[in-house]
């Protein structure tokens, strides 16, 4: 298997297809996206609902294959994956950010965020250390013991952003990580992102369409019906 | 480890929704040990009562009897062989002879078995020494449904009937020193007890009988010339079948218990995946393989039922000591079941069925677990996020 190196590329597609069969015909939600996202950026997919941004997203983030074309993630060929590789490159490398959450109901803030951690078999004390340091990043540390029924959207949000970068992925994909979260709680968890992009050097991509996000990526790929119609760099910085 | 830790942790922190799914399987275990003590005590009792008052540790019947056939009584007695009678002599064994008669109560006949015993033996739990009471007519002993079948008492003088060894008819009055109460019908229905040497007078049989029941701690005395050893398995088969033709029904409530237990947790389970379908989608998103998750899902009703086992210790342990301590009294209209019950009937609950049943009904719900969560091995990571069942 292939690693990457730093500053590299870390995700590669190559005429990359996704059909999804609708009826007696078929859906093309992805057609021929080729691109290439490389080590620490700060990048978004973004466009309507329905152009392809989560199927894309979740393509990298190893839960669906293409149907022709090829998606090289760190090194790995997705289509070419296994269920059992595909889970151990999530474990691994990827942490996820979804709209709603995803919090797992009966945990603890504190067990949520360590779950990953569980999984990848890390003995207790270096788990609770990174556990400790993600809920200090996101500024929840006095919520440990709270369940995620007692938070607000925003925090809800930060558990979830506590939860994918816990493990210290090389990337993190957000599907939508303020469509459930008022402009104050969108911005403050924006902002704690682009902190972490820039302090962890973590590779952040988006599917969006809120311009709040927008606002904050520093390259843009637009997605119109499946297809990039537009891919440009918005700035050295993200905004403050 | 990790599975049984999350699983561990998934059904303790669920609360109320994980001790509602623990306390109804709990009851089933305690229901289903509770129904099926009854039946296993009910066996018990049956052959203890049946050993103790006609079976003893076994008989030697003379080759000629056959209890099923009134008519090989004619034929079945002969002199004690003398391994018995030294047996006999040590208080370890005691004759039985059989021999049809006719008793006229109330000036209307009936036919019935007269069957002679020795009234000092203490190998069957009648109480023979009764016979050593009478100074007048011949002592005799009937037990309450003979009584109340031919309207006698005691007290009572009735007219007995019989042909000796030559098959010469003879008769004599016979007095009811006692009417005894006994739950084995078989040593009740249409007899009547005399003392042994009474009888071996009467009929001309010096020495004979029919058959020599051992005391239960004596071994058999091994092969004998015209007498044939029968031992608790060969005299026990027709009770085991009738209780086991009983037990059917027995069976068919244990089954349909454990079918109830099976639907709670498949209940459970089923709404548990429809419910965290998209827990299931996220756990997937964090790196858990769909194998795990299905180890993850079963490992947890398999806990569900080991918790609902606790949990019915708690309860069930006293409860089930105190009914088997206590028993049951049955209606009068048990007598009429054929079974030597008596008057109470105290459940039995042995290890074997404790641990079983728990065994059991822990092995099922865990494979019932299984069946639905296996539906997620088809389940896309991207539907299951969505919460959506492909």
């Amino acid at each position: 298997m292939k690693t990457h190196t730093q500053n590299s590329v870390l995700i590669r597609t190559d005429r990359l297809d996704k059909i999804y069969p609708l009826g007696a015909t078929n859906l093309k939600a992805l057609d021929d996206i080729n691109l290439s996202v490389t080590k620490g950026e700060f990048v978004g997919f973004v466009g309507p609902s329905g152009s392809g941004k989560t199927t894309l997203l979740n393509i990298i983030g190893s839960l669906d294959v293409p149907t022709h074309g090829s998606a090289e993630v760190l090194g790995r060929k997705i289509e070419s994956l296994s269920h059992t590789e595909a889970a151990s490159l999530r474990n691994g490398h990827i942490g996820f950010i979804f709209q709603t959450f995803n919090l797992l109901p009966v945990y603890t803030v504190y067990e949520n965020v360590e779950f990953p951690l569980l999984l990848q078999g890390m003995e207790s004390a270096a788990r609770k250390k990174l556990v400790e340091d993600a809920l200090a990043w996101v500024g929840l540390a006095d919520r440990a013991d709270s369940r995620p029924a007692q938070l607000s959207g925003g925090q809800s949000q930060r558990v979830a952003i506590a939860r994918a970068i816990v493990k210290k992925p090389e990337v993190v994909l957000a599907d939508e990580p303020t469509a459930n979260l008022d402009a104050a709680n969108s911005h403050h968890i924006m902002k704690t992102m682009v902190q972490l992009n820039k302090e962890l050097k973590t590779t952040f991509i988006f599917a969006t369409h809120d311009e709040k996000v927008i606002g904050y990526l520093r390259r843009k790929i637009t997605l119109v019906d499946g297809k990039i119609s537009r891919d440009e760099t918005l700035g050295k910085k993200p905004r403050k | 480890m990790l599975t049984l830790k999350l699983a561990l942790r998934n059904i303790l922190n669920a609360g109320l929704r994980t001790w509602l799914n623990v306390v109804a399987l709990s009851f089933s275990f305690v229901a289903i040990i509770f129904l099926q003590g009854f039946y296993d005590g009910l066996n018990d009792q049956v052959e203890h009562a049946t050993i103790d008052a006609l079976y003893g540790g076994g008989q030697y019947w003379q080759t000629a009897y056959d209890p099923y056939d009134p008519l090989s009584l004619d034929d079945a007695h002969e002199v004690v062989p003398k391994k018995l009678d030294s047996l006999v002599a040590a208080k370890e064994a005691t004759p039985i002879l059989i021999r049809r008669g006719t008793i006229y109560p109330h000036g209307r006949f009936r036919s019935v078995l007269l069957k002679g015993i020795d009234p000092d033996q203490r190998i069957l739990s009648i109480p023979t020494f009764l016979l050593n009471d009478s100074a007048q007519a011949i002592p005799a002993l009937i037990g309450s449904r003979m009584a109340k079948s031919i309207g006698a008492q005691k007290g009572d003088i009735v007219t007995v009937q019989w042909r000796d060894v030559h098959g010469t008819f003879d008769a004599r009055d016979v007095n009811i020193v006692d009417v005894f109460s006994s739950s084995v019908q078989d040593i009740d229905n249409n007899q009547i007890w005399l003392p042994l040497g009474e009888l071996r007078r009467l009929t001309k049989m010096t020495g004979q009988a029919t058959m020599v029941v051992l005391d239960k701690r004596v071994a058999p005395v091994g092969e004998l010339p015209g007498w044939s050893f029968k031992d608790l398995g060969f005299l026990l088969r027709d009770i085991h079948s009738l209780v086991r033709m009983k037990s059917v029904g027995a069976s068919v409530l244990y089954l349909l218990l454990v079918f109830l237990a099976m639907l709670a947790i498949f209940d459970t389970q089923v709404l548990s995946i429809w419910r965290r379908r998209k827990e299931m989608g996220t756990l997937m998103a964090l790196g858990m393989t769909r194998t795990k998750v299905i180890e993850l899902f079963t490992t947890e009703g398999a806990l569900h039922s080991l918790l609902a086992a606790l949990v019915a210790a708690l309860y069930g342990i006293p409860l089930l000591a105190f009914a088997a301590n206590t028993g049951f009294r049955l209606p009068n209209a048990a007598d009429t079941l054929g079974f030597a019950i008596g008057e109470r009937l105290f459940p039995s609950y042995t290890p074997p069925l404790v641990i079983g049943t728990t065994i059991l009904v822990c092995l099922v719900t865990t494979i019932v677990s299984f069946l639905p969560t296996r539906k997620i091995a088809h389940l896309k990571p991207t539907d299951a996020l969505r919460g959506k069942m492909s």
